[in-house]
């Protein structure tokens, strides 16, 4: 089959497409080349990637004991409430806030060889996904200490995890094409994501807002982090919660889409 | 007469300047003579025209030298070939395989062993794992690299490490070749056997597309040439008589 690259005015949905398509055929080299991302950082250290999962198991340690005295909440009841709260947040914001890097940081593959720019994309988030499962394992260390037992509600942290990912997917393609663009946009991002870390009850009950808890309806955020949270604590999320992330994920969506159609084409050009 | 498997139909690319400071960047190429002339697009942007209007088409079996001075767009040609920028006017027709072969170190892991290397940059050029297993006892064969191809590659030194990715960049079989002038600026360090190996792989493609500075491997290796110049096709036709118009205007 003839491949045929038209001028920047032809053929943008059907290019984009093939994009997805072929970018997800490579997973052994999106794999791969994820992989590699975690293991350069922590190679030739004692733990390795299990760092990742120390440094995290220690933050949740403090800050659990030290919020449960100043919350006043029994520790039982707050520790595995932060603790999964820090490890959504930790996915969602380390997403967010490197997403700017995600074809900058790949100026000299996307120069030198032509691959899908969705490759660049399954792999950024591809190596979040392994992180989130480093940091997975405090999780079980909490269940066991604790002894709580979540019941088979926790199988719906199955679909509630899926739907966070995509939405990483489609941020990350986004505003990584931003940044590449705009050389700011990452700046401006992160420090939405340390307010946002403070908005989004994490660190505290959502119960503490008393009458106002509209202010937390509203915020996307708290019904990403739910739908994963609440079933791994043995809830289930509410409808309301499923509803908001479903509306998020069509708006996400149609903004990757709308980018990597128009502009896909200039990454190369922009980076 | 055989259906031609590289053709480029009016294709044109120019590069938006974003820096700050653009304007006085102007200034100080403006007076630049060879390379791509600089504009303004429709918002106001700065941008440098690197290739106007460039149109030719490659048969199976030709050998294309893309000759001009530094900045003529040559490096910018391959790269529109390769797929790798889109044009922003006109269409770039492929039959077959592009094999592009700029940079034969990227992707290398410093901290990886030399067989992880060699399958990792064999996934980067599309070959399946099947394939990368068919050819690693050839690859692992030609580096001479032996035991060491267990060890990280950080522990090479620079010529075995030349060695190792000048030979999985030339295990498979290209199609349409693209080849910047790298890998014959570095004649004097290879050996007589990665002479013989990039030979017998230039042959086994289908096409050749080679950006060199140097006229004697173009004359040796092509039968056509391209001359750019700023961007522009100054002549297009048989490899002697490019040369020779060259190097007249030269002088």
């Amino acid at each position: 089959m003839p491949m045929i690259a038209r001028g920047q005015k032809h053929g943008h949905l059907r290019l984009a497409i093939q994009d997805v398509i072929d970018g997800a055929a490579l997973w052994r080299l999106w794999g791969k080349l994820g992989w590699n991302d975690i293991l350069q950082r922590y190679r030739r250290s004692l733990l390795g990637p299990l760092w990742l999962t120390a440094s995290m198991a220690i933050m949740v340690l403090a800050l659990g004991v030290v919020y449960a005295k100043i919350l006043k909440i029994a520790l039982h009841d707050f520790m595995p409430f932060l603790c999964v709260g820090l490890l959504i947040w930790g996915l969602v914001s380390s997403v967010l806030t490197e997403a700017g890097s995600l074809f900058t940081g790949a100026e000299s593959y996307i120069k030198q060889i032509r691959l899908p720019y969705s490759v660049y994309v399954y792999r950024f988030i591809w190596a979040k996904v392994i992180i989130f499962a480093h940091n997975f394992v405090i999780y079980f260390g909490i269940v066991v200490y604790f002894q709580m037992w979540p019941g088979f509600i926790v199988l719906s942290t199955i679909p509630g995890f899926l739907l966070v990912t995509l939405n990483g997917l489609f941020t990350s393609l986004y505003l990584g094409m931003i940044s590449a663009r705009f050389r700011d946009v990452p700046q401006i991002v992160a420090s939405v994501v340390q307010i946002v870390f403070f908005l989004t009850p994490i660190m505290w009950k959502p119960e503490l807002l008393g009458g106002h808890s509209v202010l937390m309806t509203l915020n996307p955020f708290y019904h990403l982090v739910e739908v994963v949270r609440a079933p791994l604590l043995g809830q289930e999320p509410s409808a309301i919660n499923y509803i908001a992330v479903i509306l998020v994920t069509g708006a996400n969506f149609l903004l990757a889409a709308a980018f990597f159609v128009r502009f896909r084409a200039r990454i190369s050009y922009w980076v | 007469m055989s259906k031609p498997v590289l053709g480029l139909d009016h294709v044109s690319v120019s590069f938006p300047v974003y820096h700050g400071g653009s304007r006085s960047l102007k200034k100080s190429l403006l007076s630049r003579g060879s390379a791509g002339r600089i504009a303004r697009d429709a918002d106001d942007r700065i941008t440098i025209d690197a290739l106007r209007d460039v149109s030719f088409s490659l048969d199976s079996g030709d050998r294309l030298a893309l000759i001009g001075s530094n900045g003529a767009g040559k490096t910018t040609l391959l790269r529109v070939m390769a797929g790798i920028y889109e044009p922003m006017a006109g269409a770039v027709t492929v039959h077959g395989r592009i094999s592009p072969m700029f940079d034969i170190g990227l992707g290398i892991d410093g901290d990886l062993s030399g067989y992880d290397n060699i399958r990792l940059r064999g996934l980067l050029l599309g070959l399946s794992s099947s394939e990368i297993d068919r050819l690693l006892p050839d690859i692992a064969e030609f580096t001479e690299l032996g035991d060491y191809l267990d060890m990280p590659v950080r522990t090479y030194s620079s010529g075995m490490t030349l060695r190792l990715t000048f030979a999985v960049a030339t295990c498979f079989e290209p199609e349409i070749l693209l080849m910047d002038e790298w890998i014959l600026a570095g004649d004097a360090h290879f050996m007589d056997k990665a002479q013989t190996r990039i030979d017998s792989f230039v042959q086994k493609a289908s096409a050749l597309v080679l950006a060199s500075h140097n006229l004697d491997v173009c004359r040796r290796w092509c039968n056509k040439g391209l001359w750019l110049q700023r961007g522009e096709v100054r002549s297009f036709g048989e490899i002697a008589s490019v040369i020779e118009s060259y190097q007249a205007a030269a002088i």
